[in-house]
């Protein structure tokens, strides 16, 4: 049994496991913060930087930090909420995403986070980046213009030794999302839709099961993101 | 090609954590690393083909086209473009024939730009096949041209070589040290083995009791305690590693170059010394490729090292075991970001980690793991040998001991100085012989530029805190195009792309000084810069992000008029100039532009 800590969040006391990662813990007390990289049990990335708090007066990213006895953090704060909205609107600018043709519309968490954070127009001027469509793969369509680096695929698809499906290619102003063409030409239909279920965004999408949920009963059609907290790590 | 590959494979094992040997010794051997090349690594490996490209596309010096026979990479760092390197440029492109970016027809020469190469205090510098050549000029360029025709071996194309180790013979290097100030640590008299033969009389507690008696702190620019990090690694259990941050890649920083090449016996000892104090029995020096023209030499003095038995087995009799590897690295700045150079000596892309863990608890392999840099090590030396007491009285109470200094720019005598911390920065200029100057850029792009109403302020830990770098600007500099924008370009360049803020912001940011430079900047941009650069600064995991926006802040802070001059105060500006697309397609369809301003 791990030792139990307590720890608040804007002031709420809160109980937790020591070492447990400060968003998950917060989840368990019934506390939203707002995530796109990371999934619960999973290494995290730490790379989205959507959940920055203040962790005892330090700017962290709460996927990456473990709370321990006493720690303070802040989350609900407008300058926080500021930084948040500005990195939706960063990942709107950066890529190329057009809602109304996206599959992923109503299931996508950067999208129900612009609504969350009532993002109107982007403060950042669009960046209009060319990025491919890779659609050689059997199983899925990799739209690389919707991507926003999470990472989430590139730590969980995997072949059967084990070996990486997705991964990053190039850095800084050049990274991409790359597919293993040939380990792919072998993925089963359960991982392709698990890669597609875990991509936040509309950026993995399956070939041959198109558009299967109709609009209005997805995900975040009638409830906004972080309502349900069981449901904001997919 | 598929039989050498796999041979190469082969000698490393198959072991994917030495993915950077492979893919070095690859890129080497044909000019690049082709998709083919991908392939049968990957499958030698049994990794996956993307995971290889992970690795391969994320470092400078690995290249998927071929790369001429001569591959010539110019150095377009700030003090390069400072020293000449357009006329450089250019000279390359007219008798070539072609532009930077690209290779003549025959296969026999490409240009390239890379960021700084180490050699700010001779430049414009650049690298043919790994071989340095420094102040360049069009006439020297004429010539490497004309030998590179007439099929020259590189090492061939130049004839003086530098002082001191530059001319060893497994050097073989026009490389100056320019060594201007020699203080009583680094640069001072040293005899090899004396530090380590007297750390291993001593218990290794006490060894790092030492070092903590001494004060000494990081010289990698952190400034963070070299003994209390020595200590926490110490008390972690299971096999334990020391690695040495030699990757110097802060634009206008060369010290470690000159230790490396003068005293890489006493670098190697300190890293014995440190192997000793927290129970290590490997060590790895992470040397950033542009100075693997001392490959050759490094592996000498490991053999030396290893023949006088101050590594190797059983070393003095102690009954202790250290060895030491060189890994190189293949041109990306962030490595030199800690935990960024551990993943990249485990063969990946340079991301750096997510902390904690902390390198201390689970670095190398995952395994405890100390990371200092070359001159923290050197000063290790010391310290063992002449004792704490010794070291803390030399320097400022906060800060003890030396400081090597990377001088450049606008100064008469760039180079090396080993300074006392406590100097000023005023003193520092009147040493270097720099008249009217505009400003100082300390610690490279991530620190500071500083205006001469500060020049009275002390370069020390407690003050303005350095890894090395002092890039000296003279009045007449653009600062806004010369230098910020430089920076920005750099960072942009450099960020490893985890981050969403870094990897965008630092675009945006380059972007926005750009427009201020060519003149369509209004005031409301620079409160911009400022709140987007307050963003970034706390939202990035590594120090990168946290300051890459210093070149924009702390200018808009000391030199806001420049900022005034170059903007309208109007609600709205269009980015886009009609004169100039006018002018620019004009110019592609060979007829003359008529503009009405
Ligand atoms: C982007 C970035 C680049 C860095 N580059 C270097 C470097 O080239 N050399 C170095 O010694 N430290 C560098 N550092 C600092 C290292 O992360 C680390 O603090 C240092 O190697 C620790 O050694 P020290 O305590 O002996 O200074 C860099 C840090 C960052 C964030
Ligand atoms: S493709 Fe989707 S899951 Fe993969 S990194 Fe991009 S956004 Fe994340
Ligand atoms: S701050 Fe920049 S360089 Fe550092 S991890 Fe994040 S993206 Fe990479």
């Amino acid at each position: 049994m791990s030792e139990i800590v307590k720890f608040t969040i804007d002031g709420k006391e809160c109980q937790g496991k020591k070492g447990q990662l400060i968003v998950d813990a917060a989840a368990d007390n019934g506390v939203y913060i707002p995530v796109l990289c990371h999934m619960r049990d999973l290494i995290p990335a730490g790379s989205c930087r959507i959940c920055t708090t203040k962790v005892n007066g330090r700017y962290m990213a709460a996927c990456t930090t473990p709370v321990d006895e006493g720690t303070v953090v802040e989350n609900d704060t407008p300058e926080l909420l500021d930084i948040r909205k500005a990195i939706v609107e960063m990942l709107f600018v950066e890529g190329n995403h057009f809602c109304p043709s996206c599959e992923k519309s109503g299931n996508c968490d950067l999208q129900a986070l612009g609504y969350k954070y009532q993002m109107m127009a982007p403060r950042f001027p669009y960046a209009f980046e060319r990025r491919e469509l890779e659609a050689s793969t059997p199983k899925i369509f990799l739209e690389k213009n919707r991507c926003i680096f999470c990472k989430r695929c590139v730590r969980v698809i995997k072949d059967d030794q084990g070996r990486s499906v997705f991964a990053f290619k190039g850095r800084g102003k050049t990274l991409q999302i790359n597919i293993d063409k040939k380990l792919a030409a072998n993925l089963s239909d359960e991982m392709a839709k698990k890669a597609m279920d875990i991509c936040p965004v509309g950026a993995i999408l399956r070939k041959e099961v198109g558009f299967v949920e109709p609009i209005g009963t997805k995900k975040y059609d009638h409830k906004p993101i972080g309502s349900d907290l069981k449901n904001i790590y997919q | 090609m598929k039989d050498r590959i796999l041979n190469i494979v082969e000698n490393f094992e198959k072991d994917p954590g030495r993915m950077m040997d492979i893919l070095l010794e690859v890129q080497s051997e044909f000019g690049c690393v082709s998709h083919e090349a991908v392939s049968i690594i990957a499958s030698a490996l049994n990794v996956s083909e993307v995971d290889v490209t992970q690795t391969r596309s994320f470092y400078h010096f690995f290249t998927c086209q071929p790369v001429g026979k001569y591959a010539v990479y110019v150095n377009n760092s700030v003090v390069s473009c400072m020293k000449g390197m357009s006329e450089v440029v250019d000279e390359f492109e007219k008798v070539t024939g072609i532009k930077f970016g690209s290779k003549t027809q025959d296969g026999l020469i490409s240009l390239h730009y890379t960021a700084c190469i180490g050699m700010s205090d001779q430049e414009p510098a650049a690298l043919i096949n790994s071989v340095v050549f420094t102040e360049l000029n069009r006439e020297k360029v004429r010539k490497l041209v004309a030998d590179m025709r007439a099929g020259k071996a590189v090492q061939e194309m130049f004839t003086e070589l530098g002082d001191g180790i530059n001319a060893h013979p497994l050097v073989k290097s026009m490389v100056k040290n320019n060594i201007r100030k020699a203080g009583p640590v680094t640069l001072g008299e040293y005899t090899v083995g004396k530090g380590l033969m007297k750390a291993l009389g001593m218990d290794s507690k006490a060894v790092i009791t030492e070092v903590k008696d001494s004060n000494l702190r990081g010289r990698g620019g952190a400034g963070f305690p070299t003994g209390m990090k020595w200590d926490f690694c110490s008390r972690e259990s299971g096999d334990h590693y020391v690695l040495c941050n030699a990757d110097e890649g802060e634009p206008g920083t060369f010290k470690d170059r000159v230790l490396l090449t003068e005293r890489a016996h006493m670098l190697f000892e300190g890293m014995a010394i440190a192997g000793y104090a927290i129970g290590a029995k490997e060590g790895i020096l992470y040397l950033r490729n542009e100075y693997a023209y001392l490959k050759a030499y490094m592996e000498s003095v490991l053999t030396e090292l290893r023949n006088k038995n101050i590594l190797g087995k059983n070393i003095h009799g102690k009954g202790f075991d250290f060895d030491i590897r060189v890994q190189y690295g293949a041109g990306a700045y962030v490595c030199g970001e800690e935990s960024a150079l551990i993943e990249s000596a485990e063969g990946k892309r340079g991301e750096p980690r997510n902390r904690p863990p902390f390198p201390v608890q689970k670095g190398y392999k995952n395994k405890p793991t100390i990371i200092n840099n070359v001159e923290t090590f050197c000063s290790a030396v010391k310290i063992i040998e002449n004792g704490s007491a010794w070291y803390k009285a030399i320097g400022t109470p906060e800060s003890a001991g030396t400081k090597l200094l990377s001088i450049s720019g606008d100064c008469k005598l760039p180079g090396v100085y080993e300074i006392v911390w406590g100097m000023s920065i005023k003193e520092m200029l009147d040493m270097v012989g720099a008249e009217n100057v505009q400003a100082v850029q300390v610690a490279g792009p991530s620190g500071i530029c500083l205006p001469p109403s500060q020049f009275d302020r002390k370069i020390a830990l407690e003050d303005l805190p350095t890894g090395g770098s002092m890039i000296v600007i003279g009045k007449n500099r653009d600062l806004l195009k010369d230098v910020v924008l430089n920076f920005m370009e750099f960072f942009a360049d450099e960020s490893c792309g985890s981050c969403v803020t870094c990897r965008s912001f630092n675009m945006i940011l380059k972007n926005s000084i750009e427009k201020i430079v060519e003149g369509h900047g209004i005031k409301k941009n620079i409160d911009e810069m400022m709140a987007w650069s307050e963003i970034l600064r706390k939202t990035t995991r590594c120090g990168l992000g946290q300051t890459s926006s210093n070149p924009i802040t702390t200018t808009i802070k000391n030199f806001k008029e420049l900022y005034d001059m170059r903007v309208k105060d109007v609600e709205y500006q269009s980015e886009f100039d009609m004169s100039k697309a006018v002018k620019d397609s004009c110019e592609v369809v060979g007829r003359p532009a008529i503009i009405h301003e």
